[in-house]
């Protein structure tokens, strides 16, 4: 490792900085979403599907016994029930593991531009790993 | 020069942890817990405690220089009646939510590396999968005592762990040549540049195997492992290793969050005050660490995380 006094610092890559400023947009607009449905979900102002006194009651059971008692779909059936206000707090959760996979997304153009094949390969497959587990595929036991 | 430091140090310590230990807050929690589930309080009662728990959680993290959710899963699944799986899912999306959130400043600065961070998190992710799948395969009790002893171990690593500033690379390896592991950054405290590489990138490559599986498996931010794997082993500087740890956890920790998602080890009711309470909590963390350096509080913490791994490690072995 060497130091300089120069000024002449390697430039922090275009596509990195892009990422940066997903991630930071992505994360607050997650948080806030969060925060929002948080309250409608504990207010009752939006109905849960399942009420918050069984959550309480059942909550020291593992987690795919306390899906089946509450009969909770796995994988990405709680889509079906949005409407509830447990389950509209998914939003922001899923906001906040989709950022990376759609960061990396942006880093898979910029990497082929400049023909950088090597980090356009581990991008893609990041990419294809990280959606293999956000599928579901892999086993969507039950929420 | 050791009374100066305890004088610092003393008042807020006690507060925190008069706060984290002595509440009626918590009393109530452990005492619930310990009576088996939370059916014989109010709803919101476990929402708010965890919030405020979380909240001083987030501040002793930043103080004492570790991630979040290495403090969250052994702590909370100790002294809170939530099933660990619940635990463990909340804990990667505590540590996820603290990654994003540090990392734009990061990569904007320099400070963070993509080409650094990629390769070793593509390895990292792709056993944090692995890991989870075992985690939430293994009976309970199993997983109580592995999180024991791996709680145990990091805290031991805290407090034996040398990090080194700027390690002295003399050649880069064929590996990490290859994958271009290097780069350059401004030492905001002299305004020099400093240059880095990276050696031994084959064997750090294979340690972020096992990174990955315990991140997975436990729902610990792997921070703790990061850091000196890519400092003491493959040279990065402390700064840069510091810096790409925190952004690594968004990648790793995003794979096995989204297994937790999947098999319906997130409940709301838990995970978002444990979100948003531990943010909180670092963002006053970062102001008080601005005023102070309470380097006790490291030891302090270092200590809780004995304490919750030998708890574990008990609870699992039913003593």
């Amino acid at each position: 490792m060497t130091a300089q006094n120069g000024k002449e610092l390697e430039h922090v890559p275009a596509e990195q900085k892009a990422y940066a400023t997903l991630l930071m947009y992505g994360c607050w607009i997650g948080i806030g979403i969060m925060v929002i449905t948080y309250f409608f979900y504990l207010s009752g102002i939006i109905e849960p599907f399942v009420g918050i006194d069984k959550v309480t009651d059942l909550w020291h059971l593992p987690s795919d016994e306390f899906s089946q008692r509450l009969d909770i779909p796995g994988g990405w059936g709680w889509l079906a029930l949005i409407g509830y206000g447990d389950f509209l707090n998914f939003i922001g959760i899923v906001i906040m593991g989709a950022l990376t996979i759609i960061g990396y997304l942006t880093l898979i153009p910029a990497y082929i531009k400049k023909k950088d094949f090597l980090f356009t390969s581990i991008a893609i497959v990041e990419v294809l790993v990280l959606l293999l587990a956000a599928s579901g595929i892999l086993g969507g036991g039950g929420h | 020069m050791f009374m100066r430091l305890s004088r610092r140090v003393t008042p807020v310590f006690l507060w925190l942890s008069l706060m984290l230990f002595t509440s009626p807050v918590y009393a109530a929690a452990e005492s619930a817990a310990a009576a088996g589930g939370g059916a014989d309080w109010p709803w919101w009662f476990w929402p708010l405690v965890l919030f405020v728990f979380c909240f001083v959680l987030g501040i002793l993290a930043v103080l004492a220089g570790v991630g979040g959710g290495v403090l969250y899963v052994p702590l909370v699944s100790a002294f809170f009646p939530f099933h660990l799986d619940f635990v463990r899912g909340a804990g990667l999306f505590v540590a996820l939510a603290g990654a994003l959130m540090a990392g734009p400043g990061l990569l904007r600065r320099g400070l963070a590396s993509l080409r650094l961070a990629l390769p070793v998190a593509l390895i990292a992710s792709t056993f944090a999968i692995l890991g989870a799948f075992i985690g939430l395969s293994l009976p309970t009790t199993i997983v109580q005592i592995l999180l024991g002893a791996t709680i145990i171990f990091i805290a031991i690593l805290l407090l034996l762990s040398k990090n080194v500033e700027y390690p002295v690379v003399t050649k880069q390896d064929a590996v990490g040549l290859a994958l271009g592991m290097h780069g350059s950054y401004i030492e905001e405290t002299t305004g020099k540049i400093y240059e880095y590489k990276t050696h031994r990138t084959w064997g750090g490559l294979l340690i972020f195997v096992l990174i990955g599986l315990v991140a997975g498996m436990f729902g610990l931010g792997a921070g703790w492992a990061n850091i000196p794997v890519l400092n003491l082993m493959m040279g990065a500087p402390l700064k840069i290793s510091v810096a790409t740890s925190k952004f690594l956890l968004s990648i790793t920790d995003t794979s096995a969050a989204w297994v937790y998602l999947n098999k319906g080890g997130i409940i709301p009711l838990v995970a978002i005050p444990s979100i948003v309470g531990l943010m909180l909590g670092s963002l006053v963390g970062v102001k008080i660490l601005a005023r102070a350096k309470p380097a006790a509080i490291r030891y302090i913490v270092i200590a809780v995380l004995l304490f919750a791994g030998v708890r574990a490690l008990l609870k699992g072995l039913g003593i």
